[in-house]
């Protein structure tokens, strides 16, 4: 069944995707149970981590093996990096791996929180951009910095919902709406969604895309919830894009006094 | 000299061993060594993997032909699954 149902493709940096559900890798039971939620949430982009292979164990398995990058848009991060550096060097790494120029850049200011360091994160985006990397920064809810990372060449941005991993949803939905209105590049919403109806918020706000991992992955039923994130996604664009009705303090009533005995 | 005293003696004269770094890890290879031909011993060959050699990360188009040196310090890299870890999960 496709994801968008009436053609509504997310435009990233001249690339087409059909899906508005990005999903990331990490905290499953196991390959195949990866392969299926990412399956079952209809995503056409994955985030994966870099890390040094498995030469002791020369059975292990490849994620790649898994979810093929024919298929899917592998999109590698650099998750636990915390110094400019590390995120370049990861950064180049990935590339070298030969998969593609994409990259999202993560510069962490906190080991508990892990809210990105902003300073850093413009700084690393600057060297990447500049060495022909295609940067999707994750970024705070500040629009000044969101403003900064779209100025200096980053296609999207993608600022964060609530800490990683949090499951609070939306935490600053003003702020998020403001950065909106500040970038004219697609806004990822990107970590701290708990739940479908956190999604469906994100897009109705104006969101182009809404970014998780731990939401599906750490559900009591993976497969299921990646499905109810499908549909979250696709009815908050829809009621989006229909347009909804005002808030209103009075009542409005939908049938006409005239008629009535 | 016997056949197999000779081919040894033949050998130790054309090759020799040497220390590299693997991912962290002290090993002893076959000089000299290709980028490749370590992949290979490795069963990496076929994987989308990053190397970088000395902090120096090498393109692929150079595998083939990139002697490795003793006391090289090798990092070979992939995809795995996975996002930032905070301290608190």
């Amino acid at each position: 069944m496709s994801s968008n149902p009436l053609q509504d493709p997310l435009i990233i940096a001249g690339r087409e995707f059909r899906s508005r559900l990005w999903v990331g890798t990490g905290k499953y039971k196991d390959f195949e149970e990866t392969r299926l939620a990412i399956e079952a949430s209809g995503a056409d982009v994955v985030t994966v981590a870099v890390r040094r292979v498995n030469i002791t164990d020369k059975n292990s398995e490849n994620l790649l093996d898994y979810i093929d990058p024919k298929k899917y848009t592998i999109l590698p991060n650099t998750a636990g990096c915390y110094t400019v550096e590390d995120a370049v060097r990861y950064s180049r790494l990935a590339r070298a791996a030969g998969v593609s120029d994409l990259v999202k850049l993560e510069v962490i200011g906190d080991e508990r929180t892990l809210f990105p360091d902003t300073a850093g994160l413009i700084e690393a985006a600057k060297i990447l951009i500049a060495e022909g990397f295609i940067v999707l920064p994750y970024t705070n809810d500040d629009p000044i910095v969101a403003q900064k990372l779209m100025d200096i060449g980053c296609p999207a941005v993608m600022p964060l919902a609530a800490p990683i991993g949090s499951g609070l949803g939306i935490r600053n939905p003003y702020n998020l709406k403001i950065i909106m209105e500040t970038v004219n590049v697609p806004v990822i919403v990107d970590a701290g969604v708990g739940t479908a109806s956190d999604a469906a918020l994100a897009m109705e706000y104006g969101a182009d895309a809404v970014l998780m991992n731990t939401a599906i992955a750490g559900a009591d039923d993976p497969i299921m919830m990646a499905t109810a994130m499908r549909y979250g996604v696709d009815a908050g664009r829809l009621a989006y894009k229909a347009g909804r009705i005002p808030r209103k303090l009075h009542a409005s009533a939908s049938s006409p006094i005239e008629g009535m005995l | 000299m016997g056949l197999d005293n000779f081919l040894i003696h033949s050998t130790k004269n054309l090759s020799s061993n040497m220390q590299i770094i693997v991912n962290g890890e002290s090993q002893e290879q076959s000089h000299p060594l290709t980028v490749t031909n370590l992949l290979k011993s490795l069963d990496l060959h076929s994987k989308q993997v990053a190397v970088e050699v000395n902090l120096k990360i090498l393109d692929r188009s150079d595998f083939d032909t990139w002697n490795l040196q003793e006391g090289d310090k090798v990092e070979i890299l992939s995809f795995i699954g996975g996002g930032s870890l905070s301290i608190c999960s």
